[in-house]
């Protein structure tokens, strides 16, 4: 297959692409939640999204915190932002770093106005904003615009086999094109770490792998009261042929195909080193994950499962493949691309790879995701320790 | 003849079933990926699809390989045939 050359995508003022163009209602903390939805209600076309964090947060903690919520409000897949927090200092400080690309952004606290007052205000806005965003048009961006990330969900065995190969095979066919590329999940590398770290374009990014891991690894090790077999692999994993960390760290593994990482990025950090493949710290729960991701500035996302993951985001479009035919079978709603032909050995993995850069421009062209159409918009914030 | 079972790498000593089930003295048709030969493998348990099959006997100590890797330990002998997952094999990590 010929790969095509480019797709339709928002151009944005400091020269990122958007494969959406969404109008944010983003609260810089849980209790204003209730604000921000009231204002997404009123004004349609914008989304809110609310979270249960922000609030007596410290430290490295309130730094993801800060950058998680900026690199939200500054992905490309975002048209304008409303920033509404209880204090005014944190909402500018969020409201000053989205304003540096130059999309429009407006912020608004709580404290001595009220919710009622707030809505009013922050409504009126939001419908500027959102009239605004509704003239931009697609235009046609080079595939280099397209930041990728990467993740693997409700994992078995053919997601090791197939689905995760699939995504490897994609990996290999578009990183000479010039995109940027994103694979996380430190702590289900458990197992392949040794083989993950030899993937390091530079000694340094691999030295900086296996620090990233032994440092989550131990954490793992410290909070642990079993051996964690409750927990990883999961019951749906299990239920599907999954035996150990180790086989699904294997498995994970293969969804970067033979690509070499050039960074590991911090959770949520965007990437400054150019096209090519990175390794962020994340955890290995779907939604988390991908809200860092996606506050990195990753503007479409892959998500090969096994069993039936069904995770959506609110910002990022998540493209769902399986090569599970029982869970096309069950749960096709959830499944952008079918490639269980690999099992029956009637598709290629060249093939299946094709297929999948086939679904994924489409969505980036616009097409809806069934995790979008199904209305999953999971924003979920990672918190490092407790609040002081 | 379809494939049952699809092994990863010559090296691996379990396969993973890839139709809806295998039953009791099936006989089976193996590929392996890594360098596309067949070979035959017959059952002794039922297995689902996704599930492990052991290519040759294990007994307890011994390393299961997939991927080419090491994925586990054998902590109850398994016959050549059975079924492979959480009830013979765990992990060496945590």
């Amino acid at each position: 297959m010929e790969i095509p050359k480019s797709f339709l995508g928002y151009k944005r003022e400091n020269g990122r692409v958007g494969t959406r163009n969404h109008v944010i209602i983003l609260p810089v903390d849980d209790i204003s939640n209730a604000c921000a939805e009231a204002v997404a209600n009123n004004i349609k076309g914008t989304i809110a999204l609310p979270h249960s964090y922000g609030r007596l947060q410290f430290g490295a903690d309130l730094d993801l915190h800060f950058r998680t919520m900026i690199g939200t409000g500054k992905n490309p897949n975002v048209a304008a932002v409303i920033v509404i927090g209880i204090e005014p200092k944190w909402t500018k400080k969020i409201v000053d770093e989205i304003a540096k690309t130059g999309k429009p952004v407006e912020g608004f606290h709580i404290e001595r106005t009220g919710d009622i007052g707030t809505i009013m205000k922050a409504s009126k806005k939001a419908q500027e904003f959102a009239m605004w965003a509704s003239e931009k048009q697609r235009e046609e961006c080079p595939l280099s615009d397209l930041w990728i990330s990467v993740k693997c969900g409700e994992s078995d065995t053919t997601s090791g086999l197939a689905a995760n190969p699939t995504v490897g095979n994609l990996m290999d066919k578009l990183e000479p094109l010039g995109v940027h590329l994103c694979f996380g999940e430190t702590s289900e590398l458990t197992g392949a770490e040794k083989v993950c770290a030899t993937r390091g374009a530079t000694p340094e990014a691999s030295e900086k792998f296996m620090k990233t891991w032994s440092d989550y690894n131990d954490f793992i090790l410290k909070e642990a009261t079993d051996d964690l077999s409750d927990s990883q692999p999961t019951a749906g994993n299990i239920a599907g042929g999954l035996t150990t960390i180790e086989e699904k760290a294997f498995g994970n593994f293969q969804k970067i195909g033979n690509c070499k990482f050039i960074d590991v990025l911090e959770p949520a950090e965007e990437p400054t080193k150019g096209k090519g493949l990175y390794f962020m710290d994340t955890s290995s729960a779907a939604a988390e994950c991908i809200t860092l991701q996606a506050a990195a500035g990753f503007n479409i996302h892959l998500f090969p499962t096994g069993q039936g993951n069904i995770v959506g985001n609110p910002i990022e479009p998540v493209v769902k493949l399986t090569a599970n035919p029982l869970t096309v079978k069950g749960m096709g709603e959830h499944i952008d691309c079918d490639v269980s032909k690999i099992l029956s050995r009637e598709m290629t993995m060249s093939e299946a790879g094709d297929e999948l850069i086939k679904s994924m421009i489409r969505v980036a062209n616009g097409r809806l995701t069934c995790a979008e159409s199904l209305g999953h918009k999971e924003f979920v914030m990672t918190k490092l320790y407790r609040s002081a | 003849m379809a494939t049952d079972i699809i092994i990863h790498d010559e090296k691996d000593n379990v396969g993973v079933v890839v139709i809806d089930k295998i039953i009791p003295k099936q006989d089976c048709a193996c590929w392996i990926m890594e360098n596309d030969k067949t070979i035959k493998i017959q059952s002794e348990d039922e297995i689902q699809l996704g599930h492990k099959i052991a290519m040759v006997d294990l007994n307890e100590g011994d390393t299961i390989l997939k991927y080419g890797h090491d994925i586990g330990k054998v902590v109850k002998s398994i016959k050549k045939g059975e079924h492979v997952h959480v009830h013979n094999v765990k992990t060496k990590k945590w």
